[in-house]
């Protein structure tokens, strides 16, 4: 009986911290796009403006739940519930810690894969329920972007699968520092088993992983909707895409859910490639700084940090890099980032049997 | 290929140049007046967002804002009523019985203004009403912000007279005209008597 109660408490704790962290990653968001810009974003609300968030979440739960009379209106509803959920359930496998996930599955990283693509499904009830040509604009363009860019994607994935043999999330991080119980080496020569730090990291233990990491992170771009391939809701051309109907607590479904995919999409970058909860400071000689900041604390901490760098980083190219056109993300889906994976997992292959 | 790395260079500008602008200086504009020299060079650092209601760009010496009229230098001789292009002034004069008083120019006043109201929401801000005032009682204010809840709360009424005083006024030019005409009336019968 008690351990459903732990369930309990730990899936509230997550969408927990998916609020929250939705609640600062907007603000976030609109002070790092001010700042680029010259402009100073929110500043009244609060100091420095940061509980501007806040109160626009009040607001919106006052909001009327309109639905648009020609509205499909099962799917209409249904839709911002799925579209979360699909990311909320991507969060049990994460791991935060040396021995501390909500659930070390076997096949973690495939479940992720899994219940993300019942996302698609999502924005295509959205698009269609709403009756409304942008929307199913939108949608379409969603679907169609989400699914070719899950290839690339999935690609870059069984290439760090092949090196690491695993896709238990928590045995993945395992690997890449100093509680590693296999060999580990740096770019195939150097034996990091007991350095530990950076150079243990998944981006570092065979060159090619670093171009993976590359693809990886431009398709989880491309995943979660977020510009330069934000054609699903381009703002300019389609209002907001599949989400234009939706008011008051469903819109802020929709919003959770996108700011809740950078976050997660982020953090099995970070998880793959980036050495998980492991500390970026390698052991050297007497000063074991590796050793000094292993643990469940420490790892909590450095995951954190390392997917906040990243979820920055999205912002920072989303207030960079203007909009892709359709028929050049499906040129460079297909045409690039597809057969340099596909490179990529061979290199891994050969990797493997020669080199480990 | 020279496409990707085109396209990864560039990508690269771009980031660098948005990088250096997220860490540049964040302090608060410096608010300085549209003729100032260095106006432009001013917006290359630091943030641009003037903070209206606590920051203010300084308005020109000249400028053209809302209208006031000081009640007390009006003669009503209503030609800015007549020159508004938009007939935005309505006026409405009532003869006074004898000079009321001198206006601070020293000329003599010899009409009230039962009514004397400015339709702001109508003004176009030209400023015509202002120059043709010989009294130059009529002036531009450096006040451009306001706001009100009714449209009705947009006309400005500058007379200072309440309806009972403008009645009791109205009465007495009456009185007065009557009396004048009686005896006007009187004068001719004595005229046309006398001959």
């Amino acid at each position: 009986m008690n351990f459903y109660i732990t369930y309990f408490i730990v899936a509230i704790g997550l969408f927990g911290f998916s609020a929250i962290f939705a609640l600062f990653g907007v603000y976030a968001e609109r002070k790092v796009s001010a700042f680029i810009q010259d402009r100073l974003g929110p500043t009244e609300t609060g100091k420095f403006g940061s509980l501007q968030t806040v109160a626009d979440i009040l607001k919106m739960l006052q909001k009327e739940l309109i639905t648009p009379a020609a509205a499909d209106k099962l799917l209409f509803m249904m839709a911002p519930g799925i579209i979360f959920i699909a990311v909320y359930l991507g969060f049990a496998v994460l791991p935060w810690g040396p021995g501390l996930a909500p659930s070390s599955l076997n096949l973690g990283l495939y479940y992720i894969f899994a219940v993300l693509s019942i996302e698609t499904l999502g924005i295509l009830m959205a698009g269609w329920g709403s009756n409304n040509k942008f929307s199913i604009l939108g949608a379409m363009r969603s679907a169609a972007q989400i699914i070719s860019y899950e290839i690339p994607a999935g690609f870059a994935i069984i290439s760090v699968v092949m090196i690491a043999q695993s896709l238990n999330l928590q045995v993945i991080s395992a690997q890449q520092g100093i509680m590693a119980s296999e060999k580990i080496t740096f770019a195939g020569f150097w034996d990091v088993s007991h350095v530990g730090g950076i150079f243990a990291w998944n981006v570092f233990r065979a060159p090619h992983l670093l171009i993976t990491f590359v693809i990886y992170f431009i398709a989880s771009l491309a995943e979660s909707n977020r510009a330069p391939f934000d054609i699903p809701e381009a703002e300019s051309e389609l209002v907001a895409g599949f989400h234009t109907e939706y008011t008051g607590l469903r819109f802020a479904f929709v919003f959770l859910a996108e700011y809740s995919m950078m976050f997660l999409v982020s953090m099995i970058a970070v998880v793959l490639f980036l050495g998980a909860w492991n500390t970026p400071l390698p052991n050297i000689g007497a000063v074991q700084l590796a050793t000094w900041t292993t643990g469940a604390v420490w790892g909590i901490l450095w995951i954190a940090i390392k997917t906040l760098a990243l979820v920055g980083v999205q912002m920072w190219i989303r207030w960079t890099l203007p909009r892709f056109r359709v028929d050049q993300l499906m040129n460079f889906c297909w045409k690039v980032l597809t057969p340099t994976a596909f490179v990529c997992m061979l290199i891994s292959g050969l990797w493997r049997i020669f080199l480990m | 290929m020279s496409n990707l790395t085109k396209g990864f260079t560039t990508a690269f500008k771009g980031l660098s140049i948005t990088f250096r602008h997220l860490f540049a200086s964040h302090k608060k504009r410096e608010i300085l007046p549209a003729s100032d020299n260095n106006y432009f060079k001013n917006l290359e650092g630091g943030t641009n967002t003037i903070q209206y209601p606590h920051q203010k760009l300084p308005i020109p010496e000249v400028g053209r804002y809302q209208l006031e009229v000081e009640m007390d230098d009006c003669i009503v001789c209503d030609l800015c009523a007549k020159i508004c292009p938009v007939s935005c002034i309505d006026i409405e004069s009532i003869k006074a019985t004898e000079a009321i008083g001198q206006t601070s120019d020293g000329t003599t006043k010899r009409l009230y203004a039962a009514k004397f109201d400015i339709d702001m929401a109508k003004c176009m801000y030209c400023g015509l009403c202002t120059i043709v005032c010989p009294t130059e009682c009529i002036v531009m204010t450096n006040q451009y912000d306001r706001t009100v809840f009714e449209l009705k709360d947009l006309t400005y009424q500058f007379s200072d007279m309440t309806p009972e005083m403008a009645a009791e006024k109205r009465l007495e030019l009456e009185q007065q005209q009557a009396e004048r005409a009686a005896a006007k009336l009187a004068a001719m019968q004595k005229k046309e008597g006398g001959v």
